[in-house]
């Protein structure tokens, strides 16, 4: 099949809102939440929204009727995620937001994203970074798979699209510690990338002007259909009862090499009792 | 008494240290019954007897490996059903997290990933924000799904082999699936595996290409090699090496790490192991903020000289 009679793809990227990890990161005291402030657009996601440039981009681009939309769910804040993707290059976005996600775990965050993708799709493709940087489980992209029932890609350090008679199939590669492996699959399907898949492009001066006459979608609980209680603290298979900071590690001792310092470690290692 | 199951993938030629630690676990919580994903041989099937498992569920369909985690998924869920288990214990690779995962959504429970410790009552302690927290939480629907990570309890002697006994269970494979087309295997190294080691030689773009001199004192240490993406991006090692934030987090008793500037990235991965010893001819690097050990000079002599000092000790 040509390419141009090949339908326009709609690529939903999922993009978190998360705390700068250069900065000290907490847990609030009384609900033990995650604390947003110095929040970032999760620097995983960034290889996500790379990823679906780019596909869209071999394709004939936003001429071919092809389209990027940046998702996120979260306190008002968490637009920024969304408002950042526009200016690197995504079409439009969709910001769900609602007090009730509150203290939402994988179970119930995967829950709204399935909730939110239905209403805010069909999406040919749904891209999302290897793992959040602030959770860290890996387990949405899974569980929104399992969801939305399909297909699941992840890890994928390349991806490729194909159009043909039955529609678009992607090809990936990834890599685990015992194999290096080829996958195939058809579309519709969720992929996740790492960070190895490319390298990220800045937002420029050009695209910061266009971001502001983009359109981002306001949703609602209710706008997806979902009640307060299945997302949230109420939602959620799982509960944190405790969290506390791990005391930070103390400077031990610093020597200077003076001919001696291989020696001195062995030392040092014996006395640990570490040989 | 609770029925525990242990999911356990690609099984080897004999149980490994991990897999031996998940069913020492599972034995402390329970009746033990394991759910294998792949064929499996008579040497591992009596390793997995010795742990007083008599039975274990098999997939009735083996195309459920050649689709990616959702077959597996599907099957560990029928197990969950067919052995009526509370518990499920899981290995923390990427992969085995994405199945219980997925199989948490199938039987509406709730998942736990990345748990060192579990007590009586089923608290999991966790950490995050890549050490910096501890955690304790727990699975409040359905049956519990926790991947517990290597090295976070001590496998325990097993008795005599005896064989299991196989059930089969019926899956029902995914309608749309991605497949894995091709596979090949990567070349071992004879070194332990990164996130089972007890010591860990890592290097970092200070080692300029030349991984030579830390291999040498991993091995004299009978240690893992590990790296810094500076290195593995610039190809001196493979990938699987990467510790991080992106690659993996490794706890081991010892982390030497070798011309790594300590990047909050890199720190992610291992500032959770025992003892950190740093080599970094930059005196200003922020590594040694969390050395225990730290030597501000070259690697290319301090590290020959130690490796020589041990194997003169005879260590
Ligand atoms: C989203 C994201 C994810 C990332 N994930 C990871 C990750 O998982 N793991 C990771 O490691 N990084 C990760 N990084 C990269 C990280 O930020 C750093 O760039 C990286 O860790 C730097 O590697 P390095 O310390 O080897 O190199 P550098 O920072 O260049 O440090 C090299 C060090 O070697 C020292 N040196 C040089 N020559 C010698 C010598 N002869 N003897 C002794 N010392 C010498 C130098 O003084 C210097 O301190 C990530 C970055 C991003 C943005």
């Amino acid at each position: 099949m040509d390419e141009a009679t090949a339908s326009g793809l709609r690529i939903a990227v999922l993009v978190k809102h998360v705390p700068d990890a250069q900065f000290d990161r907490h847990i609030s005291g009384d609900d033990l939440t995650t604390v947003r402030s110095e929040s970032i657009l999760s620097e995983l996601d960034e290889y996500a929204l790379e990823a679906a440039l780019q596909l869209v981009e071999a394709h004939g681009g936003a001429a071919a009727g092809h389209r990027v939309t940046a998702i996120t769910m979260g306190p008002a804040a968490a637009v920024n995620a969304v408002k950042k993707s526009l200016q690197i290059g995504a079409d439009d976005g969709v910001h769900l937001t609602d007090d009730a996600l509150t203290g939402s775990d994988a179970s119930a965050t995967s829950r709204a994203l399935a909730a939110l993708l239905q209403h805010a799709g069909p999406f040919d493709l749904v891209l999302t970074g290897m793992a959040s940087t602030d959770g860290e489980t890996s387990l949405v992209p899974a569980q929104l798979a399992e969801r939305l029932d399909l297909p699941q890609v992840t890890f994928a350090a390349s991806l490729e699209l194909t159009p043909g008679d039955g529609g678009w199939t992607l090809a990936a590669r990834r890599d685990s510690d015992t194999y290096a492996e080829t996958i195939e699959a058809p579309l519709p399907a969720l992929v996740s990338v790492t960070d190895q898949i490319n390298d990220p492009r800045y937002p420029n001066f050009k695209g910061i002007m266009a971001a502001k006459k983009k359109q981002i979608q306001v949703l609602s609980l209710q706008d997806i259909g979902l009640q307060a209680d299945e997302v949230g603290f109420a939602g959620s298979w799982t509960t944190v009862e405790a969290a506390a900071p791990r005391p930070p590690r103390s400077q031990g001792i610093v020597i200077t090499d003076e001919g001696d310092a291989g020696i001195r470690l062995v030392d040092f290692l014996a006395g640990q009792k570490l040989l | 008494m609770t029925s525990v199951l242990v999911f356990l993938d690609h099984p080897a030629a004999s149980l490994a240290k991990s897999e031996r630690e998940l069913l020492s676990l599972a034995a402390s919580l329970g009746d033990v019954v394991v759910a294998l994903a792949d064929e499996a041989g008579q040497a591992y099937l009596d390793g997995i007897g010795s742990y007083g498992v008599q039975r274990y569920y098999r997939p009735d369909d083996a195309a459920v490996s050649d689709v990616l985690v959702a077959g597996k998924a599907a099957f560990l869920a029928e197990a969950v059903r067919a052995s009526g288990a509370g518990i499920v214990l899981l290995g923390n690779s990427y992969e085995s997290k994405e199945i219980a995962a997925r199989s948490g959504v199938k039987l509406d429970s709730g998942v736990i990933t990345d748990v060192v410790a579990l007590d009586g009552d089923l608290t999991a302690t966790k950490s995050d924000f890549a050490g910096s927290y501890t955690v304790h939480c727990r699975v409040t629907t359905g049956v519990a799904i926790l991947t517990v990570k290597p090295n976070s309890v001590e496998a325990v002697e097993a008795g005599p082999p005896s064989s299991p006994e196989a059930v089969r269970v019926a899956v029902e494979l995914p309608r749309a699936a991605a497949r894995i087309t091709g596979r090949v295997e990567k070349p071992v190294s004879g070194r332990p595996e990164l996130t089972e080691a007890r010591v860990i030689v890592a290097g970092g773009r200070g080692v300029d290409g030349d991984f030579g001199p830390l291999e040498d004192l991993a091995d004299a240490l009978g240690g893992a090699v590990g790296a810094s993406r500076a290195a593995t991006d610039a190809g001196w090692i493979e990938h699987s090496a990467q510790i991080g934030q992106t690659g993996k987090t490794v706890s081991p008793q010892l982390y030497i790490s070798v011309g790594i500037s300590g990047a909050i990235q890199q720190k992610a991965g291992m500032q959770t192991s025992k003892v950190i010893v740093a080599v970094n001819k930059d005196a200003d690097s922020p590594i040694f903020e969390i050395a225990d050990f730290g030597i501000v000079g070259d690697l290319t002599t301090v590290l020959p000289q130690a490796t020589e000092e041990i194997r003169k000790r005879g260590l």
